[in-house]
């Protein structure tokens, strides 16, 4: 338990490790996380159109 | 050799080839990674004059290359996008100035939290985070120069133009922002200089670097990838793809 | 048809753009008039310490001509492209770098020249003592050319945008860095009695890299706007 502690505490520096590490976590998430929503958005509407292309039949 | 080369410019190609590396470049990332954070914040030795803060050295130093070599690999891109008019380099480039400004605000953010219980002030004016902090404003020129104008050829050209005006003008930077930091070096002894690197530290070091790159990569591709969709939403390859 | 050779064109630019600034005299003294006001402010933002305008002055008279000067950098090719004189000389068969040459050179002549004449008023003003006065003129001498050079790439960028005056400023400022950077070094420098041979030497080889290459980079950039 005590070596969590130590771990966590990080020699009194805590808050400026962890922040780092917290801070690059977050950023690199986003920049995981917006391009798959934007892909899969993408994807849904190009599907939606190529639906609606093929019951109206036409080439647009 | 040049056959593939121009293969991969061909957008079907390399929508397919990216999606079929993905997978692999994404898990050898999130191993080198958890590698990376293992030696760095485990198993590596806290400093004996920066105790454990020394551990952000593992995020800021990758970062900070990162930020360079993303901008180099735009320079690079640019380049033959304006020679060779391929137009994939258009979309590498696009795709790469968000993760390039995002690695430069990692480094200074880690820079300036690393900066602070060493020499008390949140920031410091020391040639590398000076230069990193214009790397960044070099980031937001390109993406604000190609986000305005509207005509995607034009913006493709300009800002390929743009950044490899950046890329001859990124080493007289840095070399008179050096300069202007030695002649202000305050009391204050060396700043970020890295600690004279042993194993322990260049061990996790090299596993976070490489982490990063591949992250880079796999990021890069992905957004590629969208940006080619939304591009060639018209053509015979893309209709196949979502029918 | 008699042939026109390049250096009459060149001239003929440089004529051009002169008289059009002559008859435009009072949108000049816009820049200038904003470089005054800049530094005149800065005293009263702060205290009007002697010893701490001393300081100052170097680097807030190079800042407020770095504004000045991409305040002015507008003029550079916009009413050329508005009235399409801009893409007759593109489309000129001589070439477009030594074309667009002329027109920074005339355009410094007209913004930069005047900086330079009002710098040692403003030096005056922050008590800078007279035998720093040389080095400061040297500095915006090798200084505002670079400016010009480097802001006409910027300028041309985005001459075929409606609204492109603050994006110029985010473009184009961080290349200006190097040159505040030695230019301000070499004053200070002078002002304590040190040696800025060093510093003039360097700004003097960023002009020549310029004149060599901003020309280049700034046609191609145009060709591309125009396109």
């Amino acid at each position: 338990m005590n070596g969590l502690n130590d771990f966590l505490n990080m020699g009194g520096y805590a808050f400026y490790v962890w922040g780092s590490y917290g801070i690059t976590l977050l950023v690199l998430a986003v920049n995981l996380v917006v391009p798959m929503i934007n892909e899969r958005k993408l994807l849904n509407d190009l599907a939606r159109r190529a639906r609606a292309d093929r019951h109206s039949g036409g080439n647009l | 050799m040049w056959v593939w080369f121009h293969k991969l410019g061909s957008p079907p190609y390399f929508y397919r080839l990216s999606g079929r590396l993905m997978p692999w470049l994404g898990w050898s990332c999130a191993l080198l990674l958890i590698a990376g954070l293992i030696g760095g914040l485990i198993l590596s030795p806290p400093d004996y004059q920066q105790g454990d803060s020394v551990r952000i050295i593992y995020i800021h130093v990758p970062s900070a290359w990162m930020s360079m070599f993303i901008y180099m690999v735009m320079a690079v891109a640019a380049a033959i996008g304006l020679i060779w008019r391929i137009k994939i380099s258009d979309v590498m480039i696009t795709a790469s100035a968000p993760i390039g400004a995002s690695f430069t605000f990692i480094a200074l953010v880690t820079g300036s939290l690393w900066g602070k219980p060493m020499w008390g002030t949140w920031w410091v004016w020391d040639a590398r985070l000076t230069s990193e902090l214009i790397l960044l404003f070099l980031y937001f020129g390109y993406m604000a120069l190609h986000t305005a104008i509207e005509d995607p050829r034009i913006a493709a050209k300009a800002g390929a133009i743009l950044v490899l005006v950046g890329a001859v003008n990124i080493p007289i930077i840095h070399y008179s922002v050096e300069w202007w930091s030695t002649l202000h070096q305050g009391a204050t002894v060396a700043k970020f200089d890295k600690p004279s690197i042993h194993l322990s530290m260049l061990i996790p070091l090299l596993l976070m670097a490489g982490a990063f790159k591949l992250f880079y990569v796999v990021n890069v591709l992905k957004r590629a990838r969208c940006e080619l969709l939304v591009r060639e939403r018209r053509s015979a390859w893309v209709r196949e793809l979502v029918s | 048809m008699n042939r026109i050779t390049v250096s009459e064109a060149c001239r003929a630019v440089i004529k051009r753009d002169l008289l059009l600034a002559f008859r435009h005299r009072s949108e000049i003294a816009n820049p200038m008039l904003f470089f005054i006001i800049v530094t005149s402010i800065f005293p009263l933002a702060m205290r009007p310490d002697p010893e701490l305008l001393r300081t100052i002055a170097p680097g807030v008279i190079w800042v407020a001509a770095l504004l000045a000067g991409i305040l002015s950098q507008e003029r550079l090719f916009r009413s050329d492209y508005e009235d399409g004189s801009l893409e007759q000389l593109v489309l000129s068969p001589h070439p477009l770098s030594l074309l667009v040459l002329s027109k920074i050179v005339a355009h410094w002549l007209v913004t930069g020249l005047p900086l330079i004449v009002l710098a040692p008023l403003i030096g005056i003003l922050f008590q800078l003592p007279a035998q720093d006065m040389p080095v400061l003129i040297i500095t915006l001498v090798l200084g505002t050319p670079l400016l010009s050079l480097v802001g006409a790439i910027g300028t041309a960028l985005i001459v075929g945008l409606s609204r492109g005056g603050v994006l110029l400023s985010l473009l184009v400022l961080p290349l200006y860095v190097p040159v505040l950077i030695f230019a301000t070094g070499a004053v200070a420098a002078a002002s304590v009695g040190l040696p800025v041979a060093g510093q003039l030497y360097i700004l003097g080889a960023l002009l020549v890299l310029s004149l060599t290459l901003a020309p280049l980079a700034t046609a191609a950039a145009l060709r591309i706007s125009l396109s």
